[in-house]
């Protein structure tokens, strides 16, 4: 877009110009939805002073509070991606939560092999894990080329399918006789993750979710397969009309998106479950939708959201401890931060108490 | 003479670009006022300015006497300014009378629609001005014509004074237009004034009393029609006198590269059959232009050949090799390209950039594919002799597509096209549909020079004129079936009317039609 030569930019031009640009418009919906979260934390009758600055001291209040963050920040980077990419092919993926469990069974049953060197054992668990979501999330692309099914009731149904089928597999066939929880035996020494700081649950996963993300940019941005996807999320007419195979995309979108839910189970199981157990995904999978949102559907954005996201998440367990306010009040936040985001219009309202013309949800302006 | 609208000094950027640049216009009570000028002059951005949709960035605006501002469409209506856009704002599925009082509906017990009212609406306003549409019709059965005159009728129920028109003639059939001329004069004499934008120079001189002529932003002036002649005019639009000479014949006996034999293909519609046995043999360096009413199975034609529509029966060959059941990526590797009477939807990605959208299709070939990227010096040397081959402008491969005017977005497309490998038959479907005089022109030498390079063209055009200036043979389509294919010159001018009016049998067909 034209930004510098603009020669003269009356008042109020610069404002509107940054609520265009993605980076903005998120802190910006971020920091309103703080704002509307401390409202309503006053009308619950709570202190929301104190709720946040417990959620802060939670954040940044040691070292270990920190690598917390980071910890948390992993699945969400992951899940993040696996909402992302698809969003940049014209697909809604809401099935990154089946994804995920399905990569991290598939992680644990890997894991509790014996026998494996690490240096084999740990690829072979993150592998298989990802490749488990990344054949699973090919299951709705498929559906929706060969049946029109629409994959946001694709993914929403295969979610319960697969939360289902697992939490089967390990209250039966999976489930070690002398354990009380439903859940599989722990994974071997040699597939766990290697931890980064001592007693904290932060693994060597960061980085390679880290990785993920800066390798899906410049695939996405570079390459000839990142182009045709793009090319497919804008106009799918166009880009079949000039030969590129809609089908072939949708199922590669899907892949990399189940692939990187995948890869977050299996991180979860490999460095921090150490097992499978059941129900112990809080809802990571549907939290990279706020995360995909927020970042833009950029994976650079993406790395940032996760973040953001991930430190309001541990905060908010401090803040759960310390004071009478509930932790699920973070997806009160979330919440809201998504509802600013899908309303750039309210947002200019707000900010220019004068309604422009136009307004468009940020789905819309993924590449903007 | 009083003063309907009165402009001063509107000024409007859109980034780098000078849309309108301090503008001033008084539009008369009670006259129709044509805008001319060429793609990107800045028509359409004065009027979504007049209708509240863009805000100047200076300048002010004056309606009745009274110094308006107008911030969205429902200022503009308090005001009685209304607008029919070229994409019809209709809700198809509704019926005629059902979108007329949408927003505004007569109800009983304040809740339910009263549609006996409704119609009644319709009847009585269609009776006063002349605009004949049935009230109970549903909008996705009506012609691209009569949708407009629900349109208008549309804006006359929320009390239109001052009627803005799009392009209005842009997607209408020559009986259409005249149609909608008769009810411009009607709406006139019934007091209302109509603004209306075109580029068409000769339904300016047969409808409107006064014109404006923008370029590159600027207002070129204002001047009363009878004072005019259409020379005057070209020169005012473009600064130069356009040739419109037709040149150059085709070479003879050149090899065949597209045959087509008894070609059948489903319509959009399911359950109605739009190509009917279709035989057509297009050889090297020859145009075959392709002549009909819209709706006669151009479109179905074109979507087949590339691939997109399957195909139920017959047979086609490019180059001697059947392409029935290919993707259109086969077809697109045997070199026969197409530019998409569509644009936004088949032509260009709006979001994309110019550049981006300039590699389409090519993006996975050498030179533009190195290995599993994209060679970024090799795509940047692509698009610098693009936009400059084909004077893109502005001329900046960094902004996205959306923010080219229509005739630079066509030139894109053209470009894009022109230069594909292999190239062995391009298609052009409305080429230069609601293209200004220069770019159309533009296009046309383009094409002409393909041709003379030996490249076979199909070319799909609702212009006659232009099918008739370019085309070395041209065939009739009429109801799904070529029903005439020869050389230009043996067709007579009234000849080639009644075919594509009436088909083969022109009295009964006549009767069939009504």
């Amino acid at each position: 877009m034209a930004g510098a030569e603009e020669a003269r930019p009356n008042a109020g031009n610069w404002l509107r110009r940054a609520l265009n640009s993605p980076f903005l418009g998120s802190l910006a919906s971020f920091l309103l939805a703080i704002g509307a979260a401390a409202l309503l934390i006053s009308l619950a009758g709570f202190d929301a002073g104190e709720g946040y600055s417990a959620m802060l001291r939670g954040i940044f209040g040691s070292r270990m509070s920190l690598s917390d963050v980071l910890a948390r920040s992993t699945p969400l980077l992951l899940t993040g991606l696996a909402v992302a990419v698809p969003l940049r092919a014209g697909l809604f993926n809401v099935g990154a939560e089946g994804q995920l469990l399905l990569g991290a069974l598939l992680a644990a049953v890997v894991g509790m092999l014996p026998g494996i060197p690490a240096w084999l054992h740990i690829p072979l668990t993150l592998g298989l894990g990802s490749l488990a979501g990344a054949l699973f999330g090919m299951v709705p692309a498929y559906l929706k080329a060969r049946f029109r099914a629409h994959e946001v009731i694709t993914t929403i149904m295969l979610n319960y399918i697969v939360t289902l089928l697992t939490g089967y597999l390990v209250n039966y066939p999976l489930h070690p006789p002398d354990e009380m929880l439903p859940a599989t035996e722990i994974i071997a020494a040699s597939a766990q993750l290697p931890r980064l700081v001592r007693g904290s649950q932060l693994t060597i996963g960061l980085f390679v979710a880290i990785a993920c993300a800066f390798v899906l940019h410049l695939l996405l941005q570079r390459s000839v397969m990142g182009y045709e996807i793009r090319a497919v999320g804008l106009n799918a007419e166009a880009a079949e009309a000039k030969g590129i195979r809609r089908t072939r995309v949708w199922l590669l979108a899907m892949a990399i998106g189940g692939a990187m839910s995948g890869l977050a189970g299996a991180t979860e199981v490999s460095g921090v479950q150490l097992r499978f157990l059941e129900g112990f995904s809080p809802g990571y999978g549907f939290a990279g939708i706020a995360v995909a949102l927020m970042g833009y559907a950029n994976p650079l954005g993406v790395i940032l959201a996760a973040h953001v996201l991930g430190a309001i998440r541990t905060g908010a367990l401090t803040m759960d401890r310390t004071t009478s306010i509930p932790a699920d009040f973070v997806t009160v936040i979330q919440g809201l931060i998504l509802v600013f985001l899908s309303t750039p219009g309210l947002l200019r309202l707000l900010i220019e108490k004068r309604s422009p013309a136009t307004g468009s949800l940020p789905i819309e302006d993924l590449t903007s | 003479m009083d003063m309907a609208i009165r402009i001063r000094g509107v000024t409007k950027r859109f980034g780098p670009t000078l849309a309108n640049d301090n503008i001033d216009l008084d539009i008369r009570q009670g006259e129709i006022h044509a805008i001319l000028g060429e793609n990107g002059a800045g028509k359409s951005t004065l009027v979504n300015i007049l209708y509240g949709l863009y805000r100047p960035d200076a300048g002010s605006i004056t309606v009745g006497g009274q110094p308006a501002r107008i911030d969205s469409p429902a200022d503009a209506a308090s005001l009685g300014i209304q607008m029919v856009h070229q994409h019809f704002m209709l809700a198809v599925p509704f019926t005629v009378a059902e979108n007329l009082v949408i927003g505004h509906e007569p109800r009983r017990l304040g809740v339910l629609l009263d549609r006996r009212r409704s119609e009644e609406i319709v009847r009585s306003l269609s009776q006063r001005y002349g605009l004949d549409v049935d009230p109970r019709a549903h909008v996705e059965d009506l012609s691209v014509g009569a949708r407009q005159r629900v349109e208008i009728l549309k804006a006359l129920y929320r009390d239109a004074r001052i009627l803005i028109l799009d392009e209005p003639t842009a997607v209408l059939t020559p009986p259409e237009i005249v149609e909608l001329f008769r009810i411009m004069q009607r709406l006139k004499e019934e007091g209302k004034t109509v603004i209306f934008i075109t580029h068409k120079l000769r339904e300016v001189m047969s409808t409107a009393d006064r014109l404006t002529v923008l370029r590159h932003g600027r207002l070129v002036g204002t001047h009363d029609v009878a004072q005019l002649n259409e020379d005057m005019l070209v020169e005012m639009m473009v600064g130069r006198l356009v040739d419109a000479e037709a040149t150059g014949e085709a070479r003879q006996g050149g090899q065949i590269v597209l045959r087509v034999r008894g070609l059948r293909a489903p319509g959009h519609q399911s359950g109605v059959e739009a190509l009917r046995g279709v035989d057509l043999d297009i050889r090297e360096g020859e145009i075959m232009g392709i002549a009909g009413v819209e709706g006669n199975g151009q479109l179905e034609l074109v979507e087949a050949l590339v691939g997109l529509r399957p195909v139920t029966a017959g047979e086609m060959q490019l180059d001697g090799v059947s392409i029935v059941g290919r993707s259109p990526r086969e077809i697109l590797g045997r070199g026969l390209v197409c530019i998409h009477e569509d644009r936004q939807a088949r032509g260009v990605i709006g979001e994309f950039t110019v550049e981006e959208n300039l590699i389409l299709g090519e993006q996975h070939k050498p030179p533009l594919k190195r290995g599993f990227f994209m060679d970024r010096q090799a795509i940047h040397g692509r698009t610098r002799a693009l936009i400059e081959g084909f004077d893109i402008i502005p001329p900046r491969s960094d902004i996205q597509a959306r923010y080219l005017s229509g005739g630079n977005q066509q030139k894109l497309v053209v470009a894009r096209e022109m230069t594909a490998r292999p190239l062995r038959l391009l298609i052009a479907s409305q080429p230069t549909r609601g293209l200004d005089v220069g770019a159309t022109e533009f296009i046309h030498r383009k094409l002409r020079e393909l041709r003379d390079r030996g490249t076979a063209v199909l070319l799909v055009s609702a212009d006659l004129d232009e099918v008739r200036l370019l085309s070395s043979r041209l065939a009739v389509m009429f109801k799904g079936e070529v029903i005439a294919d020869r050389p230009k010159g043996e067709y007579r001018d009234a000849e080639l009317g009644a075919l594509m009016l009436r088909g083969r049998q022109p009295v009964e067909l006549a009767s069939e039609r009504m």
